[in-house]
């Protein structure tokens, strides 16, 4: 299965490198929002900073919608579909490289989006470990939601408007819990995030769990 | 799945003769009549005993009339979705049309319920606290189990035939559990944190005895005995639905197969 | 020996869409068959039941030994199928599509390099995006994927569309050498004369089912 993972995220970075979507349009969208939001709020960056950790996380958010989306329209092409189960990738190893490659991806944006923070609202990266500790079981959190929601909405002819609907009550305890660890480092009392970290870590298994045992059952289909 | 033949063989739920007097489908029989009866009798009941029988509460007024509403669909709506949380379970094992219906059906009356819950919940707030809206972790929970439940049935609508249908509900409703634990214990984290006064008014803790406890209970035991009777109706509709789905199918191969051979 | 393919009274349904209304259909091993038949007569349809991709609303239906009514997914790994558009990644080169579905069918990649010389992907059309390949090129693209696999059922759709007259004759010839080596090859086509030359036995479909060439008629 790790190996039908790693072949799988292999090619779906392959893709990304070839056509740079997530860097060239999903990372640049990040920044727009970070930027929008500045202006929605407050340019004295009064409230700016007191949001920051919110607005991050709304952004990725926002982002892995896009990033899911993206994801399944490489493989909308007529046939892929078809070819891919000819295969004999495991569904579950098929469903953790998906999610793998997605975590990658919004890794970069939120290595873009911390920039951008620290620049346009001023935000200052104390207490980094907790910081990092944070975005790596959000992000697997979110990768693998997405990933199984992502799934859950290939080949309907709604599914753009579908997916959203789909995966953001899904994620909303991330948000949450990622937006108050976020908190708790930037004030500089780490002690109050890492529960929140575990509890990240602790959506991020349950959500592996889901994927990689129920994957196979929405590929089942044609 | 069968074309042609819906036989009802293991579908204690489906009405073994769907005909009523008139010769149309129907989805009543003897036992829901019974239980309609019952509904039906109770809720003259259940009107007296929260606006008349009972006294306004102490410190809460009028207001906690509310809670003759909002207290038992709390409960058919969760019990409605814990249904469809093991209903998908067992489809996804079972893989049975019967489990299916009683997934969906559930989960259609648990939306309309957890709606129910949310708007008597907010109008409890407004006239209790002031705000229609608190970030209570039980309100948001619900709120989110809501949106999933409306994802839920968005989803089934788009999935253009029964196999996809069945599969991806289930997977949705497999979610609804782990997602409702999730979101009520990040939320009490939260809320814990802020130390947030409006939360831990006195005011929620009133006296609960004597009638009001009685009609409480009561309420509740009519909204259970209403869910089990709408999910009866509500399956059968969704099985007579699928057999006419079968029967328009087995004609369209019928009339597709004398066209090809003259 | 059991035949390849045996379907009686197959029905498929996709969509609500009766697209197959009783096929009746044996292939025994090691025999070439083509499916003629109108547009819209179930020929493609008849080719993703076999390859287990659609699911078998109705009748029997086994494909080398396994059952499609009740596992549909035993067999995917064991045929290959040519859909009309190739199923390839457009994005990626066309050696990095036949490196990924080679590495995913578990095929040795010297059969693939084999295979996508033989078709004439090599220099610039390798390294090419798919997307940026002439349908005749992405054919080749696709054909190299299968041949690389050896299935031991080969399912084409339309294969000779798209490609030149060198194209339609090296295809001829795997195709041909694929037999002798004791596959099975149902192509779906329009192109009567080509399939005659390859001595296809014929069957002809017409409103999802079999109306000539069928297991009773023979």
């Amino acid at each position: 299965m790790l190996r039908d993972a790693m072949l799988v995220a292999g090619k779906d970075l392959r893709v990304e490198a070839r056509t740079r979507v997530g860097l060239g349009q999903v990372a640049p969208f990040a920044v727009l929002v970070l930027v929008l939001f500045g202006f929605a709020l407050d340019p004295d960056r009064g409230i700016l900073e007191a949001a920051t950790p919110g607005l991050f996380w709304i952004t990725v958010l926002f982002a892995s919608v896009l990033g899911v989306q993206r994801a399944y329209a490489v493989e909308s092409g007529a046939g892929v579909r078809d070819a891919l189960r000819l295969t004999s990738l495991s569904p579950g190893g098929m469903f953790l490289g998906k999610a793998l490659a997605l975590a990658v991806q919004l890794l970069a944006v939120e290595l873009v989006l911390g920039v951008g923070v620290i620049v346009l609202y001023g935000a200052d990266p104390a207490g980094w470990i907790l910081l990092v500790g944070t975005a790596l079981p959000a992000t697997a959190g979110i990768a693998a939601a997405g990933s199984l929601s992502g799934v859950l909405a290939v080949g309907l002819r709604v599914r753009e408007t579908l997916l959203p609907l789909l995966l953001l009550p899904v994620l909303a305890p991330v948000l949450l819990a990622a937006t108050r660890a976020f908190e708790a480092a930037l004030d500089g009392s780490p002690a109050d995030g890492w529960p929140w970290a575990g509890l990240l870590a602790l959506f991020a298994v349950v959500y592996v769990g889901c994927g990689i045992g129920l994957y196979g059952t929405v590929l089942e289909e044609s | 799945m069968s074309i042609g033949n819906g036989q009802s063989a293991g579908t204690p739920l489906a009405t073994q003769d769907t005909r009523s007097v008139t010769g149309h489908p129907t989805t009543g029989s003897p036992a829901t009549r019974v239980l309609g009866i019952i509904v039906l009798l109770c809720l003259p009941l259940v009107l007296w005993l929260s606006f008349v029988a009972t006294p306004p509460d102490a410190v809460q007024g009028e207001s906690v009339r509310l809670l003759y509403v909002h207290v038992p669909s709390v409960t058919v709506a969760y019990v409605a979705c814990f249904v469809t949380f093991v209903a998908s379970i067992m489809w996804l094992w079972k893989r049975s049309e019967w489990w299916d219906l009683v997934g969906s059906s559930a989960a259609e009356i648990g939306s309309v319920f957890t709606a129910l819950t949310l708007v008597s919940g907010m109008i409890w707030g407004q006239i209790t606290w002031g705000t229609a809206w608190e970030w209570d972790p039980r309100l948001t929970s619900t709120l989110f189990l809501f949106l999933l439940l409306v994802g839920y049935q968005a989803l089934r609508a788009a999935s253009p035939d029964r196999s996809s249908r069945s599969r991806r509900s289930a997977v949705i409703g497999l979610l609804l559990v782990p997602n409702i634990l999730i979101v009520n214990r990040s939320v009490q984290w939260w809320r814990s944190l802020h130390q947030d006064a409006t939360l831990f008014r006195t005011d929620l803790d009133f006296r609960i005895e004597g009638l009001m406890l009685f009609t409480w209970m009561f309420t509740t035991a009519v909204g259970m005995v209403l869910l089990v009777w709408l999910l009866f109706h509500r399956f059968r509709v969704g099985w007579l639905a699928n057999r006419v789905e079968e029967r328009q199918l087995s004609e369209a191969v019928a009339a597709r197969r004398a066209e090809a051979t003259p | 020996m059991a035949p390849v393919i045996h379907l009686r009274d197959v029905v498929a349904l996709l969509g609500g869409f009766p697209a197959l209304t009783g096929v009746d259909l044996d292939v025994d091993a090691a025999e070439l068959v083509a499916l003629v038949g109108a547009n819209g007569a179930g020929k493609t349809t008849v080719l993703r039941v076999c390859a287990g991709l659609v699911p078998v609303d109705s009748g029997t239906a086994s494909v080398l030994g396994e059952d499609l009514t009740r596992n549909g997914r035993a067999v995917r790994s064991r045929v290959g199928l040519l859909g009309p558009s190739g199923g390839l990644y457009d994005e990626l080169t066309a050696m990095d599509n036949l490196r990924f579905f080679a590495r995913a069918a578990r095929v040795d990649p010297a059969d693939v390099d084999r295979a996508a010389e033989r078709f004439g992907i090599t220099g610039r059309v390798a390294d090419s995006p798919v997307v940026r390949l002439s349908t005749g090129q992405r054919r080749r693209v696709a054909l190299a994927s299968l041949v690389a696999r050896r299935p031991q059922l080969w399912l084409l759709d339309e294969p000779h569309g798209g490609l030149d007259a060198e194209g339609r004759d090296l295809l001829d010839a795997v195709v041909l050498s694929a037999v002798a080596s004791g596959a099975t090859v149902v192509i779906a086509s329009h192109d009567l004369d080509r399939t005659s030359a390859l001595g296809c036995r014929h069957v002809t479909l017409a409103g999802g089912s079999v109306v000539e060439g069928g297991p009773d008629a023979a």
